[in-house]
């Protein structure tokens, strides 16, 4: 019921009022400076950044939810898969790294899947008594033979220079060339995990998913090797200029004093345009191809298959085989954002991908933009991110004005300071509400 | 070859150690195995029910102790225990009225209902965290050991010591109690056979004149004490930080999906199943090896995985089950 | 005599927006067989769901024991005294035989220890497996196993969809045996069947329903002689 009348209700201007109301919250940010808002455009576009590759991040989930119905609680590890790839990239090598066990470790890898290439085949091909056993004896020589290899080549690695690096390093390539690469690697993984967790029942994808994303994370805090784990790998490449090298340029400066900025202000504000750019171009493109193939016969069906699951099988379509299509497609535009954050920051820190704030809270941005549409995806992004941030500022205000009748003491300044913590419930009320009240969101599929 | 000695370490360091966490998993593992044979939905707020469940009880616990009350050489969480349950009940019981009813009503798919579980994650965990903060705390003031590595070493006259502390042994004695009650409620008692006749057959059951309200609601109440029991001993046992209870929910789920998701007595063999085989791969033998076979002096720790890879052990586990018995080890068999 | 122990008039009715009963009736005397036969889509289940209100109707009454049931739900009616047997699903598979039976006596505020001898008494087959899970029970054993759930209400109208649909022969043979002895301790069955020459056999009424209306009724021998009757729905 609810469903048809918000279908009515669907004009093309509700995109554009709530394009309207997000770019009047940035620019109320930027311009006005209260309790409330920052009145620094620094700030204003640090947050718009972030929640344009949010923005992608919630258009590969919409692509697994909309599209397909495929619930992936596992969004942080693709987004850490992507990550990995501007380190191995686009930093610079690490001078000898490779000769202390570079080799060594990549055979070891090799034997690793290929152990897993040849459990597969072992067990479709022996006999059936004696599969079992051909099974584990593959596994356990495979495990023995990686360990023997993996083991030394990371003792290796680690010890090379161990204060300022001790991993593998990068390739010294351009930094936006990690981007697809970012991609390819959360792709990879995704369809190994669909491979298994498709075609069976619809949670057992979600709790498979929930243990992936804690396993990546895992590997990427505790493998030194890789990306210094805790130790983080700072200093990745730009795609774009530097705050000193701006500031140091006479040109700059004077086009900076032009507008009536400092060159520091200025040098901030130019470098975060350039990413907003270039993530807007990005998401654009995105969206383009996302609606390009959700109008095409393979978009059609998409849609065929998660309308009517059963019908579609009696048709005689694949349905296992079109979500893993989907399920990778949507995880390699995580495994993209991924990559995006990281070049953003300049920065991998394992140990700030947490689940709540990088799987859950995306699923927030998709449902309340419409499951479904990409555009309302995108928004909602954008517009859960701004309220994201700002809950962390709001909280404590709102608090400070709710418990003004008590008078000041321990629960009165333990509520405000734990007000922050507030935008959990708050997120979780949201989600609740709309879920409940307008199941298409705030820009429901046409 | 010193069999004495290894059996000990064994003992000490994997299955004393695995049967406590066993015990606390397949108390998690019963509760999401229970609201999934009723409720039909993998609930995702599982986990945070039982930080917000524990956040309860150490609440509690700290009113008990201003008031200079206490059970010595036994925790005085035990006696908070109860109120923990009995509040966060309510809770659950208030969010079922809000939020799930309505999708239940609307016979909805299952996934939506999971969705919705996500939303009150997200609530729950805030609760948690205005509630107690996000901080590590200890609130076991019982007696630490019921004998310590000296005490056995003493007494025993081995190399090798062993320990057990009192949390350990306090959590396979109340999770004896608490299957022992459970599978006697769902055996033996009207309503307990009720709740077994709606997981099996819906529509036949409320012919029947079952109370659907009912069942779900008695559902809620014992899955919330399952949920705060285990994670009470679980803080007990390590420490409480909200965090560990999100993260626990993996090994949980695994447990449920190993026994078969549903069936009570699979959620019980799953949680020990995937504890041992926690700590049994990450474990490292060495020192067993080096009492079984003097002779030996491996290179590594042999240790098959880091302990920093635990949550993967039950991945795999549950991969493997996925991939050769979808239905888990116990489905189709009685409770 | 007063008007049959239940009588269904002139009901119309159906899922969504089109009637698939259009003025169908269906009465049962105490102690009566009633079947009701027909081709595919005749609306034969529709029917005795309509009697047992999971179907809502546009038109029409139903009464039992004289009293207007029209507006109650299925849970109600079995407290007035009917037993629903459905065509599939009628078990609890994971649970013993007993407690199948224990569940069907759920209402019951008394003893219900003689009716369970009772049924045992009727089925002894399955008495003998009252501790094994019905799930694990042979297609006949467990239509037994329904039928026995559903007299454990000790209900006056005893309703049976399709009982016999997927067992063999001899097991039909058996089946309807049984049925007749329910029927001879006074309880009316109505029941809905594939196997229209046999059931009708066991009838002392039977409805031949034809897109939702009565094409024929008359007593199970009667129709089993009208040359018509058996030449379109009893294949000659």
């Amino acid at each position: 019921m609810s469903n048809t009348r918000q279908a009515e209700a669907s004009s093309p201007w509700r995109g554009v009022l709530l394009f309207l109301v997000i770019v009047v919250l940035f620019v109320l940010e930027g311009s006005v400076r209260n309790a409330f808002f920052s009145g620094s455009w620094n700030t204003s576009l640090a947050i718009l950044n972030m929640g344009l590759i949010s923005a992608v991040m919630a258009l590969g989930v919409n692509m697994q939810w909309g599209y397909a119905g495929l619930f992936n609680a596992g969004v942080v590890g693709f987004l850490a898969l992507g990550g990995l790839a501007p380190v191995l990239i686009a930093t610079a090598p690490v001078p000898g790294a490779w000769d202390a066990g570079g080799v060594r470790l990549l055979l070891a890898l090799f034997v690793g899947i290929g152990t897993l290439v040849l459990a597969a085949q072992v067990w479709k091909q022996v006999d059936r008594h004696l599969r079992v056993w051909a099974l584990i004896a593959t596994l356990a020589l495979g495990f023995v033979l990686y360990r023997w290899l993996f083991d030394p080549a990371v003792t290796a690695i680690e010890a090379n220079n161990t204060a300022s690096a001790g991993n593998i390093g990068g390739l010294g390539l351009p930094v936006l060339l990690a981007w697809p690469v970012g991609a390819l690697f959360a792709a990879a993984v995704a369809w190994g995990v669909g491979k298994v967790a498709l075609g069976l029942r619809s949670d057992y994808l979600a709790i498979a998913t929930l243990g992936i994303g804690e396993i990546v994370v895992a590997v990427m805090r505790n493998e030194e090797w890789l990306a210094r784990g805790v130790k983080n790998v700072s200093g990745i490449p730009r795609p774009v200029p530097y705050e000193l090298d701006l500031q140091n340029d006479p040109g700059f400066v004077a086009r900076a004093a032009e507008w009536g900025l400092d060159p520091a202000t200025a040098s901030g504000i130019w470098v975060k345009l350039c990413y907003a750019g270039l993530f807007t171009v990005v998401l654009l493109l995105l969206i383009l191809l996302a609606e390009l193939a959700l109008k095409s016969p393979w978009g059609r069906m998409m849609r065929a298959i998660r309308d009517n699951e059963t019908a579609a099988e009696a048709m005689g379509k694949n349905v296992t085989r079109r979500h893993l299509q989907i399920f990778v497609i949507g995880s390699a535009v995580i495994g993209l954002a991924g990559a995006m954050m990281i070049t953003l920051d300049g920065l991998v820190s394992p140990s700030g991908y947490n689940p709540l704030r990088y799987t859950f809270l995306i699923w927030v941005m998709v449902i309340v933009g419409g499951s479904g549409n990409n555009w309302g995806a995108a928004l909602g992004a954008i517009l859960i991110w701004f309220l994201w941030i700002k809950a962390e500022v709001w909280g404590p205000e709102i608090m400070r004005l709710l418990t003004m009748p008590l008078p000041d003491g321990g629960l009165r300044s333990h509520l405000i300071g734990s007000a922050p913590q507030m935008r959990f419930i708050a997120m979780g009320v949201v989600l609740l509400l709309v879920l409940r009240f307008a199941p298409r969101g705030l820009l429901p599929e046409k | 070859m010193d069999i004495l000695n290894a059996g000990v370490a064994l003992l000490n360091f994997v299955v004393v150690p695995a049967a406590a966490y066993g015990a606390q998993l397949a108390l998690g593992a019963l509760g999401v195995t229970l609201i999934y044979g009723i409720l039909r939905f993998s609930n995702f707020a599982f986990g945070d029910t039982m930080a917000m469940g524990t956040a309860f009880t150490i609440m509690v616990t700290w009113a008990i102790q201003a008031l200079g009350i206490a059970i010595f050489p036994l925790p005085t969480a035990l006696i908070a225990l109860p109120f923990g349950i009995a509040v966060t009940a309510l809770i659950v019981l208030f969010t079922d009225r809000i939020v799930y009813r309505f999708y239940r009503r609307k016979k909805v798919d299952p996934i939506v209902m999971v969705m919705a579980s996500v939303g009150v994650m997200f609530v729950m965990n805030g609760l948690t965290r205005v509630l107690i903060g996000v901080e590590e705390i200890r609130f076991d003031d019982g007696a630490r050991f019921l004998f310590s590595v000296q005490d056995f070493r003493a007494w025993s006259g081995l190399t090798e010591g062993l320990s057990l502390r009192v949390s350990q042994l306090l959590t396979l004695i109340i999770t004896a109690l608490v299957c022992w009650g459970l599978f006697v409620f769902l055996n033996r008692t009207r309503t307990g056979k009720a709740m077994r006749a709606y997981s099996d057959n819906e529509d036949l059951a409320l012919l029947s004149g079952i109370d659907p309200d009912q069942v779900v609601r008695i559902t809620w109440i014992i899955g919330t004490a399952l949920a705060v029991i285990a994670g009470t001993l679980y803080g007990l046992d390590k420490t409480f930080k909200a965090f560990n209870y999100f993260q626990i929910l993996l090994p949980i789920f695994a447990a449920a999906i190993v026994g078969g998701l549903g069936n009570p007595l699979g959620a019980v063999v799953g949680g020990f199943v995937v504890a041992f085989s926690e700590v049994a791969i990450t474990y490292p033998w060495k020192k067993v090896a080096g009492y079984l076979f003097p002779d030996w002096q491996p290179e590594g720790l042999l240790q098959l995985l880091s302990t920093e890879y635990k949550f993967a052990v039950s991945f795999v586990i549950l991969i493997v089950v996925l991939l050769f018995k979808p239905t888990g080890l116990f489905r189709g068999k009685s409770v | 005599m007063s008007a049959p122990y239940l009588s269904a008039t002139g009901m119309r009715g159906g899922y969504g927006k089109a009637d698939i009963l259009n003025d169908c009736t269906i009465t049962v005397d105490q102690g009566q067989i009633a079947v009701i036969v027909g081709p595919n889509g005749a609306g034969k289940s529709t029917a005795m769901k309509a009697v047992f209100g999971m179907l809502n109707l546009r038109e029409g009454e139903v009464r039992l024991a004289g009293e207007d049931i029209t507006a109650l739900t299925p849970q109600q009616r079995v407290h007035k005294g009917m037993g629903f047997v459905p065509q599939t699903h009628n078990i609890f598979p994971n649970m013993t035989v007993e407690e199948n039976l224990q569940m069907g006596a759920f209402i019951r505020k008394d003893d219900y220890s003689g009716t369970l001898a009772q049924v045992y008494e009727l089925f002894p087959a399955v008495a003998d497996k009252r501790r094994q899970n019905a799930g694990e029970l042979s297609g006949g054993q467990r239509q037994q196993v329904a039928v026995g759930r559903a007299l454990m209400t000790q209900p006056r109208l005893l309703m049976l969809d399709e009982p016999t649909a997927g067992v063999s022969p001899i097991v039909m043979d058996e089946l309807f045996d049984r049925i007749i002895e329910i029927a001879r301790t006074g309880i009316s069955i109505l029941m809905v069947e594939q196997n229209a020459r046999q059931a009708l056999e066991i009838a002392d009424l039977g409805y031949v329903l034809v897109q939702g209306t009565n094409r024929y009724t008359d007593t199970g021998e009667a129709l089993l002689a009208n040359p018509e009757v058996r030449r379109t729905f009893l294949g000659g």
